[in-house]
């Protein structure tokens, strides 16, 4: 998460010659692989370290800050590419910046968990 | 994890969870997302490109001349600290290596087949039968309202073996996607009692 002058300004929106990954430093994962469906939130907003980030990763911060949403909606709603969103939201986590819930821990067919999407269904059918 | 001194409150915890809606080209899965989700489905076409922006006529099947190129999703706040969200995988097969992606940590799947052109939900129904330890339930899309196959033909067309659930399910009624939800997640808490296959699939 360097932010580094030269690429500053030149995104892949204001630049169709940068290519994505230029904005991960080449990097196509982060440090765990992030789950799409995962939900990401932030423990405060700090302006000064958002003027440090690249536009994708302060777009992907900011709205982290403002809201809890998953990787893929934090992906579509900044208009970040899905596999640069998850290297970038990595290294913000990494960075104690943003916190994810990682759905992984428990085991996506947990009784308790699927119990409760259940009743969350049939009250909301 | 903590290490910035800003981190003086933790969110209140909440958790997702994952369903996967599969199928064809065109068999309704946007419009079955549509049909439930709290946010109007994102659609990410928008985002790859400007250029192909998707027009999802679902309606009427033999009319759809663009299609969601990429994948599209929609969410539903069941409680205060749990968010279901669905993921459509997209139906070209370009985009297959998305699938395990999409699949990885999923509660469970729906499999969305329309009578009139089976065959394009073959591939779906194959990947969750042979290829995912995700537990799916297929479910036939009644597209004009009506059931126009009986379900044990398209059973047998389907070659679906007798513990997959068969079910019908109108994509653009509210209540009816509730439904085929429930008998996916009901399938998936089969799969998690003892006895059933948890992992069964892991060593892949």
């Amino acid at each position: 998460m360097s932010g580094n002058g030269q690429l500053r300004g030149r995104t892949a929106a204001t630049n169709p010659w940068v290519r994505p990954y230029v904005l991960t430093s080449g990097r196509t994962r982060g440090h765990g692989e992030l789950l799409i469906h995962a939900l990401v939130s932030a423990p405060g907003y700090d302006p000064q370290f958002a003027a440090t980030l690249l536009p994708e990763a302060r777009a992907l911060y900011e709205r982290a800050c403002t809201s809890t949403e998953s990787v893929a909606e934090l992906s579509a709603h900044c208009g970040v590419p899905l596999g640069v969103t998850r290297v970038l939201l990595s290294d913000l986590c990494s960075a104690g910046r943003l916190l994810v819930d990682a759905p992984a821990a428990a085991s996506p067919l947990d009784r308790n968990l699927l119990e409760r999407v259940l009743d969350g269904l049939r009250q909301y059918a | 994890m903590a290490s910035g001194s800003t981190l003086n409150h933790r969110p209140a915890h909440r958790t997702s969870v994952k369903l996967v809606i599969a199928g064809g080209f065109g068999v309704g899965k946007t419009t079955l997302v549509s049909a439930v989700s709290e946010i109007p489905p994102v659609n990410t076409d928008n985002w790859m490109t400007e250029a192909s922006r998707t027009v999802d006529p679902l309606a009427v099947g033999d009319a759809k001349t663009t299609t969601t190129v990429a994948m599209d999703f929609g969410r539903i706040t069941l409680a205060q600290d749990l968010v279901l969200y669905l993921f459509g995988t997209p139906g070209q097969a370009r985009f297959w290596p998305m699938w395990d992606d999409l699949s990885r940590g999923a509660s469970g799947a729906v499999v969305l087949v329309d009578t009139r052109r089976l065959a394009i939900s073959f591939p779906a129904v194959n990947y969750f039968d042979a290829d995912s330890d995700v537990p799916f339930v297929v479910a036939v899309n009644l597209f004009d309202g009506q059931q126009t196959h009986p379900l044990e033909e398209v059973r047998d067309a389907l070659r679906l073996s007798g513990e997959v659930p068969l079910i019908t399910c109108d994509a653009r009624d509210r209540r009816s996607v509730a439904g085929a939800l429930t008998a996916a997640v009901s399938h998936s808490l089969r799969h998690s009692a003892p006895g059933g296959r948890p992992g069964a699939l892991a060593a892949r």
